[in-house]
């Protein structure tokens, strides 16, 4: 009986006919794409998008220059260098990231003692040339003066679990 | 002077004018397919589709083809650079002229000539030479194997879409396309004994017009784009155009020997108000959604799985269906006088 | 009738090019190229003959196939032009002999031949083309009087047919084969089992 069913089966195409008609059925499911301009999809407090450095809120740049970013970098993309500031403070005369090197593994964030180089939620930053991709500190500190509210607010999200 | 007016001007110029009313709608359909191919297998893998350019993306077929036409047309070095460029137009004027017996209504038909069906089948045989001749001018690895591929593939496929063809003249009597079309006046062709052949048919135009699950001359994840693979800009598009024309030339194809042309499925009140061309339109629009539908749902076919389906499969069914067939006209002396 | 004159001689010429190309090309994919635009205008010519059928199974069996073959074979040649001049001068006093042979031949038969007053009236389709179309004309000219060479035409290729699957076919064995008909009949339940495993019990411990 079987095996009549299945040469039935074979022969009037059951297989194909059953594929084409879930296939039909999918056709008026909803979309599950995003309209990408215009819609976005949610992004992890996590997330780990174009570098900046961050200020405390008096306006005082938080990177002290310890360079442990530059040191765990396995792309050795980030380039310091540091000198004493009228103040006697420690810090950077030059920050450079090439992000056409970074590999945004997060690594320098982790290092980082006083959450200054962070990650933040920008992805879209692509530029037609690779001169542009080459980050400087003032290029990172007003990434960071720019994306400020929704660093902090993913830092003390993700905060709990750290 | 007089001659010269009424025996060649005025029949040049209605005959210019009767094949721009088929071209020009023919190329626009053109366009629109691929429009409509990209919306339908979108809409089947839940995604959008083009809806950037004007509103549904209507205008997607327009800003690619102005795209094709400002590209720059790449000939590789060590190509042949004459047959290289000869390919892709070859391959778009055989999807073309092919169009020339296709009835599209009652007495709405370029030329009527008496072997209609056969000069479909040879048009469409030709199709094979574009593609191996960009093969071989490209002298690519992947262009060679996509060609080698084409070329055994439309072969083997033709014969058993001659055989089916067969069976379809044998209940007709004529060669004349718009015969056949005449013949289906009470039943169509797909809704008689003939099913199968139909069946067979459209899956062999898949297989002769390079389309999935049969893409094999271009398969992109194994020849990268087979013969294909050299093209740029506007050698492309033809290349392109002449694939979808092709496409719709098969849906026509199908319709006039299955579907019964431009008839109306039943011949009764409201249905006969609509004129045949509209008819034919919506049939033809029907098997391309089928063939849309087919690259949605199927996965390519193995080398050796489609010559199997070619030759163990298809030849002998379409050739056993011509003995029936012609022993069962013979034999209830249902066969159509000849002469 | 003029463009019928254009016509005739736009295809012949075109025929008696490319033929004449098909041996002059150097590239033999050209030479193969040119044969298929030989075939196509001959169709040409018999459409002007008015022998559609004719036309349309010439570019069906010889462009849509046989050349397809030989453009198929041709292409894989891989041919050094170098070492194919080599010998030309060693065969070249052969060769004109043969050719001059021919030639002579040639001339003899066409010298012989006169054109005979009539050739209108046997040139014409034997049903005139406005009672009957040459496609049912040929066909029962073949299944009437024709019909033992026809057959008999029918058998010979069979057997060339079976003789060429006989010389290559081969029964390999120890080849894994798809059967398909096999894969398809599969059906979930002879392939895969539900097991309820019990956590920490071990690799066997659930079975």
């Amino acid at each position: 009986m079987s095996a009549l069913t299945n040469v039935l089966r074979s022969m009037f195409l059951w297989e194909l006919l059953s594929g084409m008609a879930l296939t039909f059925k999918y056709m008026f499911r909803p979309r599950k794409t995003l309209n990408y301009p215009h819609e976005k999809g949610r992004l992890s407090p996590r997330f780990r998008g174009e570098h900046a450095l961050r200020r405390y809120p008096n306006g005082e740049e938080r990177c002290i220059a310890c360079k442990l970013c530059e040191a765990v970098c396995p792309a050795l993309a980030i380039t310091i260098e540091s000198e004493p500031r009228e103040d006697g403070s420690r810090r950077t005369t030059r920050y450079d990231i090439d992000m056409t090197k970074c590999i945004y593994c997060g690594l320098c964030q982790e290092a980082c003692p006083v959450d200054a180089i962070v990650e933040g939620p920008n992805f879209e930053f692509a530029t037609e040339t690779r001169e542009e991709l080459y980050y400087n500190k003032e290029k990172l500190l007003a990434n960071g003066d720019r994306w400020e509210a929704e660093i902090a607010a993913n830092i003390a999200a993700d905060a709990k679990y750290r | 002077m007089d001659e010269f007016w009424t025996g060649y001007a005025v029949p040049g110029i209605w005959i210019v004018v009767k094949i721009l009313a088929l071209l020009v709608p023919l190329l626009i359909s053109v366009a629109y397919l691929t429009w409509f191919e990209r919306k339908v297998m979108a809409a089947m893998q839940l995604r959008m589709g083009p809806n950037v350019v004007g509103p549904w993306g209507l205008w997607q077929p327009f800003a690619d083809a102005l795209k094709m036409v400002v590209k720059e047309t790449i000939i590789p070095t060590k190509a042949n650079p004459g047959v290289f460029l000869l390919a892709p137009m070859l391959t778009f004027m055989l999807a073309i002229i092919a169009w020339a017996v296709m009835p599209v209504g009652e007495g709405l038909v370029i030329s009527d000539i008496n072997v209609g069906v056969l000069y479909l089948f040879a048009i469409s045989s030709l199709g094979v030479y574009g593609i191996v001749m960009a093969g071989w001018a490209s002298n690519s690895r992947y262009a060679f194997l996509g060609a080698l591929r084409s070329a055994a593939q439309m072969v083997s496929y033709e014969v058993s879409m001659g055989f089916v063809i067969i069976t379809v003249l044998l209940c007709v009597g004529s060669l004349n396309l718009s015969d056949i079309v005449r013949a289906q006046e009470n039943v169509w062709f797909i809704f008689t004994p003939l099913l199968p052949m139909a069946v067979v048919f459209f899956i062999s135009a898949l297989a002769e017009t390079n389309r999935h699950p049969f893409d094999l001359p271009e398969a992109e994840s194994e020849l990268v784009a087979g013969h294909l693979v050299e093209y740029s800009a506007m050698t492309f598009g033809l290349f392109f155009l002449g694939e979808y024309a092709n496409m719709i030339l098969m849906s026509a194809m199908t319709t006039v020997l299955f579907l019964g042309g431009w008839l109306p499925p039943l011949d009764i009140a409201p249905l006969n108000w609509i004129p045949g061309p509209v008819w034919f339109l919506l049939k033809i629009g029907a098997l391309l959604f089928v063939f849309v539908w087919v690259r949605a749902t199927f996965p390519r076919y193995r080398y050796d799985q489609l010559m199997r389906l070619g030759w163990k499969v298809f030849l002998p069914l379409s050739l056993l269906w011509v003995v029936l067939t012609a022993g069962v006209l013979m034999a209830f002396g249902w066969a159509p006088g000849g002469a | 009738m003029l463009i019928q004159y254009i016509a005739f001689y736009v295809f012949a010429a075109v025929v008696v090019a490319s033929a004449f190309m098909v041996i002059a090309a150097r590239n033999p994919v050209h030479s193969v190229l040119f044969l298929i635009l030989a075939f196509f205008n001959s169709a040409g010519l018999f459409v002007l003959a008015g022998a559609e059928f004719l036309a349309m199974t010439l570019v069906i069996v010889y462009v849509g196939g046989v050349a397809v073959l030989f453009l198929f074979v041709v292409m894989m040649l891989d041919i050094n032009f170098v070492r194919l001049r080599q010998g030309f001068m060693q065969y070249l006093p052969v060769g004109a002999m043969l050719g001059a042979v021919l030639l002579v031949e040639l001339l003899l038969v066409v010298g012989a031949m006169t054109i005979k007053p009539d050739i209108e009236a046997l040139a014409a389709p034997m049903p005139p083309v406005e009672r009957q179309s040459n496609t049912h004309a040929l066909g029962e000219l073949l299944y009437t009087r024709y019909m033992y060479p026809f057959q008999v035409a029918g058998m010979v290729l069979l057997a060339a047919m079976i003789g060429a699957i006989v010389l290559t076919f081969r029964v390999r064995t120890g080849v894994c084969k798809q059967n398909i008909s096999a894969q398809v009949a599969r059906r979930r339940a002879d392939a895969v089992e539900m097991k309820k495993v019990v956590p920490r019990a071990g690799v066997s411990g659930g079975l």
